[in-house]
């Protein structure tokens, strides 16, 4: 009798602990630049799969790829690949599978200025390289006639972790301005010669955000997601483009047709007439073998469905979608994980 | 009389007391060596963890003042210069204040409402520290950029230290965040080695005719003074370790600038922000390697604050 | 010219013990000050969706921090598991069973361990947990915070068994109680009060540490799997809320702001009100 009261008990409190027993926790970090459209892939994931919870956490594309070789996170996020270097680290070879295309926009908060303002290559290597030094420099009136600049000194602001989208950014002005080339260069952590640092793409959009006359650069939804104003950029062909779905799917249009087979390609500068010139793939590092086979099995469920209905959230946030090339060829890669 | 049946019994409850008081000094004892463990393991952790370094740049890591992880070249001296700067602000602003506010609470004010106030000041050491970062993000920073900053510039503008753009966040900002921070540890400290000083000591300055400061100001505080000076280096470790709060205020740049208003970096905050996404032996070992240096400022510091304070103590207790 | 002078130095003494009053004021109405903001921009923001529901994804609004609060709970909550008794019974330690090179060290060694930086024990706990478990994990938090918690405890404990009058002890020794019995039937209860106080403002102290949980805890959008798996906190909620850009996050932020300081001053208020009783045993 004591016994079956006993089982019942444990019945009873196996019932009440379940749902929590059950979930499947995968843990993930990397990138903020898009860390927006992340959460909600995995928040719409698990209202379709309850039992899944894929926590990722916003460090920057620097901790994504720290994280992902001290093996203290499931998968990874980066805007930047991984260089060969940094992949020799691992004892297992990650996988790139691009999940999203998107922009990195100079945003601004100037007093007095409404208006869209137009930034050349020269222009925003002088800013940061800290030779332009006034809003009222007559090279930035010149690409914007009949703005009134205030006489006031332009603030930059950039990050202060190690970012993807400082890359993407550096890597665009290292190809534009020789001069950036060689005193700064290209990289996700780099010696600015001015500015304030701050914490992720949100970091960076809010101190812009609150802080008059300041400039920065930061993925396009945060932009827009706060109501910033952000300017064009002139790309190769010399056309002065705003960042949106259309210019940055531009942008990758070239590159989707011959992209390696490890998805590694940079796509700053492109050609094309409306090609946004400072747009950029994103990636998911996934491990090639993942010892726990719930998990694999999960992630690779994941990534089916990032590559199909996943893609659909990408207009509404300002991403732009992959190219169905792309797509096409990173299905075959899942097969590879074990 | 004992009979042998009851000396036995006697015999047993001594042992087993006995052995009852050795179980307890052993188990008491062995939480206590624990605490020296926990420590040791610490600067065992410090230390080995920052080998990398430590063997690839030697003692010139503290004077380097690069800090670059691509090229993997790292220095520690843009952040010992933000820490001992926004402390040394915090300092500047907080000595006089806590010291004018211990004074009034141990001299002026009747016990009842000075115990009071004492109780409502130490309140402020109880608030985490991410609090006072949450609320000089949002009211501090814009003061110091649209307000503070500007007057300053614009009177003292031709000192190197008010040069530059005025961007709101920066080590004068962080200094004055800190500076409320550590208030808190000077007034009380420094109350009570103000009220520790013997009676005798005021009345006979005023039975010489001083007045109530010249008392206070003459003979009570220089008797007092070690108490004091333990204060401040208590809150000057505070000061030193902070890390949400500077972090969230300093600006982030590992740059050194003589100017105030310019964005710097602090130990405690690169260990913060840079931590989880140091890739690399290196990397990970510079960053350890700062903790290492943070850790030997606040032990120096600490241990010369509790050697102050001991020994006002114990000559206030000679009387 | 002598009473120049005497004018002189009055005034000089009524305008420095003014200033002082000055001085006190400020203080004092810095924290009334920072309790103002708190509860003006907290106190707008606090909503049922705060505690009840989990973080959204960025920019949309309607997320709370229920996870951070639970998360918190349970990290603290193992955090003063372990460390409370351990802090106890070493302070007992040193109270007690006096040693004349080993007490001294050990009470040289707390107050170096209480006085080091908050994000160094993170380290600690980083190097010794998370890097051999490979895994972030709330437990991971809860030793850096005890790691914090013990210096606290064996330092407040010690000072209130010292306070218990000698008499007392002697008395019970001379009915015939062991060394142990006296310490735990006695001794303890007579100092209860403070130890109390310790142990509540101990675990307040603990409670608002965002920088040791940075990268031990890390952080968690959901309910997480347990106290082995990232786990979410208010700090590093507050933290991570406070430098974004969104609005909503930042209301988020002042609401959690207000609730972790509720709780800390409730603690604090609290301690004070139970030392303020007294010890237990009247002074013999």
């Amino acid at each position: 009798m004591k016994l079956k009261r006993m089982s019942l008990a444990v019945a009873g409190l196996m019932a009440v602990a379940a749902p929590f027993a059950v979930a499947q926790q995968i843990n993930a970090a990397g990138a903020s630049f898009p860390a927006v459209i992340y959460q909600k892939w995995f928040e719409e994931y698990r209202k379709l799969h309850t039992d899944v919870q894929i926590n990722y956490q916003s460090i920057g594309s620097g901790g994504g790829i720290a994280q992902l070789t001290s093996g203290t996170v499931d998968f990874g996020a980066s805007d930047v690949p991984m260089t060969d270097e940094q992949i020799s680290k691992l004892a297992v070879k990650p996988l790139h599978f691009p999940s999203v295309l998107g922009g990195v926009v100079p945003t601004y908060n100037v007093a007095g200025v409404t208006q869209d303002l137009k930034f050349a290559p020269e222009t925003l290597s002088g800013i940061f390289l800290g030779t332009i030094t006034k809003w009222n420099d007559p090279r930035l009136a010149k690409d914007n006639p009949g703005v009134k600049f205030p006489n006031a000194d332009i603030q930059v602001v950039h990050r202060s972790d190690g970012s993807g989208t400082t890359f993407v950014w550096t890597d665009y002005l290292s190809k534009v301005s020789p001069d950036w080339k060689s005193k700064v260069g290209a990289g996700a952590s780099v010696n600015w010669p001015v500015g304030l640092g701050q914490k992720g793409n949100e970091g960076v959009a809010g101190t812009v955000k609150q802080t008059p006359n300041s400039i920065g650069y930061v993925e396009l939804i945060y932009a827009v997601q706060n109501k910033m104003a952000y300017g064009s950029v002139k790309n190769a062909s010399g056309n002065f483009v705003k960042a949106d779905f259309n210019t940055v799917t531009d942008a990758a249009a070239g590159a989707a047709k011959n992209i390696p087979d490890d998805f590694r390609v940079s796509i700053t500068n492109a050609a094309g007439k409306n090609a946004y010139p400072i747009s950029t793939f994103t990636w998911l590092l996934i491990p090639s073998h993942i010892p726990d086979a719930a998990k694999a099995k999960t992630i690779k469920a994941f990534l089916q469905w990032m590559l199909a209905d996943g893609q659909k959230y990408a207009a509404g946030l300002s991403y732009a979608s992959l190219p169905k090339e792309v797509i096409a060829k990173e299905v075959k890669q899942i097969a590879k994980i074990q | 009389m004992a009979t042998p049946a009851v000396a036995d019994t006697a015999a047993i409850r001594r042992r087993t007391t006995q052995t009852g008081d050795i179980v307890a000094r052993l188990i008491t004892l062995a939480f206590a060596a624990s605490i020296i463990l926990i420590t040791f393991l610490l600067v065992w952790q410090l230390w080995s963890q920052s080998a990398a370094t430590r063997h690839k740049f030697g003692f010139s890591f503290l004077f380097t003042t690069t800090w670059n992880p691509v090229t993997e070249e790292f220095g520690a001296l843009p952040f010992v210069y933000g820490t001992v700067v926004t402390s040394v602000l915090a300092l500047l602003i907080s000595v006089p204040l806590g010291l004018g506010s211990a004074i009034f609470l141990s001299e002026l004010a009747p016990a009842g409402i000075s115990n009071a106030l004492t109780f409502l000041i130490e309140l402020l050491a109880a608030i985490p520290s991410v609090i006072y970062g949450l609320l000089a993000l949002f009211a501090l920073v814009p003061l110091m950029r649209d307000y503070g900053e500007p007057f300053l510039k614009s009177t003292l503008g031709f000192l190197p230290w008010f040069k530059g753009p005025v961007y709101g966040f920066g080590l004068l900002t962080g200094g004055m965040v800190l500076s409320i921070m550590t208030i808190p540890f000077i007034i009380s400290v420094s109350r009570e080695a103000l009220l520790a000083v013997p009676r005798e000591q005021r009345e006979a300055a005023l039975a010489l005719g001083a007045t109530r400061w010249e008392s206070t100001w003459q003979i009570v505080v220089p008797y007092a003074k070690l108490g004091i000076l333990g204060s401040i280096f208590l809150g000057l470790a505070r000061a030193l370790g902070e890390t949400m709060a500077v972090t969230m205020v300093i600006g982030n740049d590992p740059k050194i600038s003589a100017s105030l208003f310019a964005p710097g970096y602090s130990i405690a905050a690169v260990i913060a922000n840079e931590f989880s996404e140091a890739t690399g032996q290196v990397y990970q070992s510079a960053l350890i390697e700062l903790g290492l240096v943070l850790f030997l400022l606040t032990i120096i510091i600490n241990g010369l604050a509790r050697l102050m304070i001991v020994a006002t103590t114990r000559k206030g207790s000679k009387r | 010219m002598m009473s120049g002078n005497l004018i002189w130095r009055k005034s000089v003494n009524a305008v420095m013990l003014s200033v002082t009053g000055v001085f006190t004021v400020l203080a004092v109405s810095a924290l009334f000050l920072i309790l103002g903001y708190l509860i003006y921009y907290g106190g707008r923001s606090l909503d049922w969706n705060f505690f009840t529901k989990l973080p959204l994804p960025p920019g949309e609004i309607g997320g709370g921090m229920a996870n951070a609060i639970v998360g918190s709970l349970k990290i603290v909550g193992v955090a003063a598991l372990m460390g409370l008794p351990f802090g106890f019974l070493a302070g007992v330690y040193l109270s007690e069973f006096e040693d004349k090179m080993f007490c001294p060290l050990v009470r040289y060694v707390a107050d170096l361990l209480n006085g080091i930086p908050s994000i160094v024990v993170g380290l600690l706990a980083w190097g010794l947990v998370v890097v051999p478990t490979r895994s972030f994990s709330g437990l991971a938090g809860s030793i850096a915070l005890a790691a914090m918690l013990i210096p606290i405890v064996t330092r407040q404990t010690e000072q209130f068994l010292r306070e218990v009058p000698l008499s007392l002890r002697e008395a019970a020794l001379a009915l015939g109680a062991s060394k142990w019995r006296t310490i735990a039937t006695v001794v303890v209860p007579a100092g209860s009060k403070g130890i109390l106080t310790g142990m509540i403002l101990g675990v307040a102290r603990i409670a608002g540490e965002s920088a040791p949980l940075l990268f031990t805890a890390f952080n968690n959008q959901f309910w997480g799997g347990g106290i082995t798996q990232p786990t979410a906190s208010l700090p590093v909620m507050i933290y991570s809320h406070a430098i974004a850009p969104y609005e909503d996050w930042h209301r988020q932020a002042w609401a959690a702001g207000l609730v972790l300081i509720g709780m800390v001053l409730i603690a604090n208020i609290a301690a004070r009100l139970v030392l303020a009783r007294g010890i237990s045993v009247p002074r013999a």
